[in-house]
């Protein structure tokens, strides 16, 4: 392999491994506070993306992506109050069996509103052929777009997480629930905000990758998979360590193309996850005694 | 013939009434799908046992079902003559596995026999559940959906991705299951009446095995398992072996529902292996009531007839994913736990509890 | 003749030592319990003993050969039955059905022959109701024997839950805190039940805080404190043991 293509399987790793991350990062959010695997997460990056192409037919593509974000906070807002609030003492079973209903019906809306074809927002600044040279690689802007936007966000989130009091208070109701609730804390507008946020960053990033990926209405269960594969590498729970895991299966992801056909390259990293979660199921970086304390 | 078993009764009385019913008004058409929805509840009879008895979730289960179902069509359609002089092609045909027959354009081929390739798929999926139970099982909730889910996307990637199993087209031409002379498991229209009858044979003797089993020894243990694995384990009970143990018990009988619905059939496509169709599975065994058999199969029947019907037109994985959704949050003990008569039989049923442990009746 | 034999048994969690070198014996009849105030580390020893943990050192011999590190059912097979503290029921099973799972180690039909409802499984099926029947009746709660097991009171919960036990034909019995819950009416009832399990020659430990019911049926009592041994002898010398007292009582 000539060390350009290397460079260029690195680069393609990285941008995929950026969005892999965000979709963790939305696992981890509302597994913290509630304990809940959201399997519609990925539905959120889709949505994100299709939403935003549409307005875009109607505005300027800040705007497009700006209202498309919102309206994604709002879907996630509601899965919250309509569905899961809704579970009583719900067994783990049933709340993954919620979640993975209301994924199948965000995809079948997608696909009566939009239809199965494939769809993209335009490249943000020139088309697919610009390039800048970034070194010795020649890279697409929207590759620049997808990483920083994926990298902004990850540090905001880490630091509403550590500095504002809003973001204790998530953190707190994620510790321990119950001695959340006695400090004062309103736990049910917690997991709401939580559902809200992971929506939130989870529409960016399907927003903002969208030109170099496509959108389509099933692209959700793939990208599930992979963030659920993320957040598992990293340590459920742990968002550090997703922007580790993301980078590290993106990349992994980009070589197997040279040695795995590219049909299978889903498989990759669904084996990927079967092997970390027979081998290592609390994470690459967490520790086995901390992961049996926690729910599964 | 115990009282549990006594519900085979009107259960067989109905499907022959519905045969009969058919024949009357010149609808036997119906019996096409009536025979599909019996091959795909042979299905889900086994993964009720395996999510309500045994407390184990699979979000792969199209997967094992795919397995049965590719490995027959392929082994019984694809030409093996280029290998012939191949010793294991020879021992094969020496055992009397092979078929010589003619492609449509009169050529020779040379191809597995049905009952060679059934028994060779089922086995197939029944490693596949050992190999894949023994890692699997031990993870819990998330984890162990998340592993099944993925276990069956990998499935579905490979027949979509193989030309063996004819990638987007699946595989077609599938010949019929000699099952006796003159009865075959096929889609011909002349035997519609007999397969209606065969799947719905198979159908209810699988039911009435796993009847005995939940009501015997090993059944015992499963259920204890999902009321208290510690004290299960206690009582000296082996929980892992017993959950791999029916975890491959449930692949054998989705392996063998897609070996007959293949060959009844004729074919079978990559969607029979898509995520959609295992999240459908587990739907219908929530709607049953998980731990239900007879619900799991009355569902498994009705809600397979009305999909394969297009009464859901378009909407269909939609009306799936609403009845998964509705069943959960207000009747996750199924849709039966709704009818106004469950309720009475319990009341009657505490109401005899308390007259007979003497307490004070209010 | 020993039965159950502990030596030099430790488990460390982190930190913590919270079984450290303790040993005894138990002899084949005997009733003996272990006391010691909370955190004494009683339940480790006793959750050791089951299967549910392996020991950090030490050893322990049943019938002389070495049981720790087995899996609780392995424990169960060699002929240990337990009950638990806080009655762990098999939920959606009748009373007669969960002490039919007790019956589990001593028969054989497998998946094959269930399904095939063999004469072999029918013949089995019976005597496994029969013998849980008897269980029931000796517990004197026969009449129970169809409800499900979780809509017992808590006193009858406990009896399903000895009954249970005994069906696995055990050498030994483990009993954990089987007093916790009872009043004392009960407490003295379940002496007498126990008294009539060891008559049927039954080798019985148990972990109890009911100081009465301790001292009315032991044949002898270990004493832990901080996961130490410190004391071990018949009821009558443990009631005047100047460590014992000092422990209970505080300085």
């Amino acid at each position: 392999m000539t060390s350009e293509l290397f460079l260029q399987y690195l680069v393609a790793g990285i941008t995929y491994g950026s969005i892999y991350t965000v979709v963790a990062i939305g696992f981890n959010i509302i597994y913290n506070t509630t304990g809940i695997i959201n399997f519609s997460q990925g539905e959120f990056v889709m949505l994100g993306g299709m939403v935003a192409i549409t307005l875009h037919n109607f505005m300027a593509l800040p705007l497009a992506i700006l209202l498309a974000v919102l309206i994604t906070m709002a879907v996630g807002a509601a899965i919250e109050m309509l569905f899961i609030r809704r579970l009583r003492s719900p067994s783990v079973l049933r709340m993954i069996i919620v979640t993975i209903g209301v994924s199948i019906l965000i995809r079948e809306v997608a696909l009566h509103l939009w239809g199965s074809g494939v769809r993209s927002l335009p490249y943000f600044i020139g088309n697919e052929i610009t390039t800048i040279k970034l070194g010795p690689v020649f890279v697409s802007p929207q590759v620049l777009w997808v990483v920083g936007t994926c990298l902004v966000m990850v540090v905001l989130l880490l630091l509403f997480f550590q500095a504002t009091s809003l973001g204790r208070e998530m953190r707190a109701c994620a510790a321990n629930r119950v001695a959340a609730v006695l400090c004062g804390i309103e736990t049910r507008n917690m997991v709401t905000l939580s559902f809200v946020l992971s929506a939130g960053i989870g529409a960016l990033a399907g927003a903002v990758v969208s030109p170099i990926t496509y959108s389509q209405y099933d692209n959700g269960t793939g990208l599930a998979i992979k963030g659920f594969t993320v957040a598992i590498l990293g340590g459920l729970g742990n968002s550090l360590g997703a922007v580790a895991g993301g980078l590290l299966l993106g990349v992994v992801e980009a070589f197997s193309v040279s040695v795995v056909p590219l049909a299978f390259q889903d498989a990759v990293a669904i084996a990927v996850l079967l092997l970390i979660l027979f081998v290592r199921p609390h994470g690459l970086f967490g520790s086995g005694a901390t992961a049996a304390m926690k729910e599964f | 013939m115990s009282a549990k078993e006594f519900v085979f009764l009107p259960v067989m009385a109905a499907v022959v009434l519905v045969q009969l019913f058919t024949a009357a008004s010149d609808s036997a058409y119906y019996l096409t799908q009536l025979t599909m929805a019996a091959y795909y509840s042979l299905l889900i009879v086994g993964l009720c046992v395996l999510m309500g008895y045994a407390g184990q979730i699979s979000l792969g289960h199209a997967g094992f079902f795919a397995i049965g179902g590719y490995l027959s069509a392929g082994l019984t359609t694809r030409d093996l003559l280029p290998w012939a002089e191949s010793p294991v092609v020879r021992s094969l045909d020496a055992l009397g596995c092979l078929n010589h027959g003619q492609d449509l354009y009169g050529a020779q081929l040379l191809t597995v026999a049905p009952w060679a390739a059934a028994a060779a798929a089922v086995l197939a999926a029944a490693l596949v559940a050992l190999a894949l139970g023994v890692p699997v099982l031990k993870l819990k909730g998330h984890y162990l959906a998340m592993a099944t889910l993925g276990f069956g996307i990998i499935v579905y990637r490979l027949v979509l991705a193989s030309e063996y199993f004819g990638e987007a087209d699946g595989i077609s031409g599938v010949p019929g299951f000699p099952l006796l002379p003159g009865l075959t498991v096929s889609g011909d229209s002349a035997g519609r009446v007999a397969n209606y009858y065969v799947a719905w044979m198979v159908l209810l003797v699988a039911v009435l095995l796993l009847r005995h089993l939940i009501d015997s020894r090993p059944g015992r243990a499963l259920r204890a398992i999902h009321g208290s694995p510690e004290a299960a384990d206690a009582m000296g009970v082996d929980v892992a072996r017993y959950k791999l143990k029916v975890f491959v018990l449930s692949a054998v009988y989705a392996a063998l529902a897609g070996v007959l619905m293949t060959h009844y059939n004729g074919g079978i496509g990559p969607s029979e292996a898509g995520v959609m169709k295992s999240v459908r599975w587990v739907a219908i065994v929530a709607v049953g009531g998980m731990a239900h058999l007879w619900g799991a199969l009355t569902m498994g029947v009705l809600l397979n007839f009305l999909s394969l019907r297009g009464v859901f037109g378009s909407y269909d994985d939609a009306v799936f994913a609403l009845i998964l959704i509705a069943i959960m949050l207000y009747a996750p003990g199924g849709i039966f736990s709704l009818l106004p008569d469950g309720r009475w039989r319990e009341r009657l049923a505490s109401l005899a509890r308390r007259g007979k442990s003497g307490e004070a009746a209010p | 003749m020993t039965l159950l034999a502990i030596e030099h048994l430790g488990k460390r969690f982190g930190g913590l030592q919270a079984v450290d070198d303790v040993g005894f014996t138990l002899a084949r009849g005997a009733i003996k319990a272990v006391i010691g105030p909370n955190g004494a580390g009683k339940t480790t020893l006793f959750n050791l003993i089951a299967g549910m943990l392996s020991p950090s050192s030490g050893a322990i011999l049943f019938q002389g050969q070495p049981i720790h590190g087995l899996q609780p059912c392995q424990v169960a097979r060699r002929g240990i039955a337990r009950t638990f503290q806080n009655i762990k029921m098999f939920h959606g099973m009748s009373a007669l059905e969960n002490v039919m799972v007790g019956r589990h180690v001593r028969t054989a039909v497998g998946f094959f022959g269930a399904m095939l409802r063999t004469p072999a499984c029918r013949r089995e099926e019976r005597a496994i109701r029969e013998r849980s029947l008897e269980l029931l009746d000796f517990m004197g709660i026969a009449d129970c024997a169809d409800t499900p097991a979780v809509n017992l009171d808590f006193g009858r919960q406990r009896a399903v839950e000895l009954a249970r036990a005994l069906a696995l034909e055990p050498t030994l019995l483990l009993l954990d805190e089987p007093a916790a819950g009872l009043n004392i009416y009960e407490t003295a009832e379940l002496g007498r039940l126990i008294g009539r399990i060891r008559d049927l020659g039954i080798t019985i430990l148990l972990v109890e805080h009911d100081m009465s019911l301790v001292m009315d049926i032991s044949d002898e009592i270990v004493v832990l404190s901080f996961g130490r041994k410190i004391a071990e002898d018949v009821p009558e010398v443990i009631q005047r043991h100047p460590e014992v007292v000092k422990v209970y009582l505080g300085e």
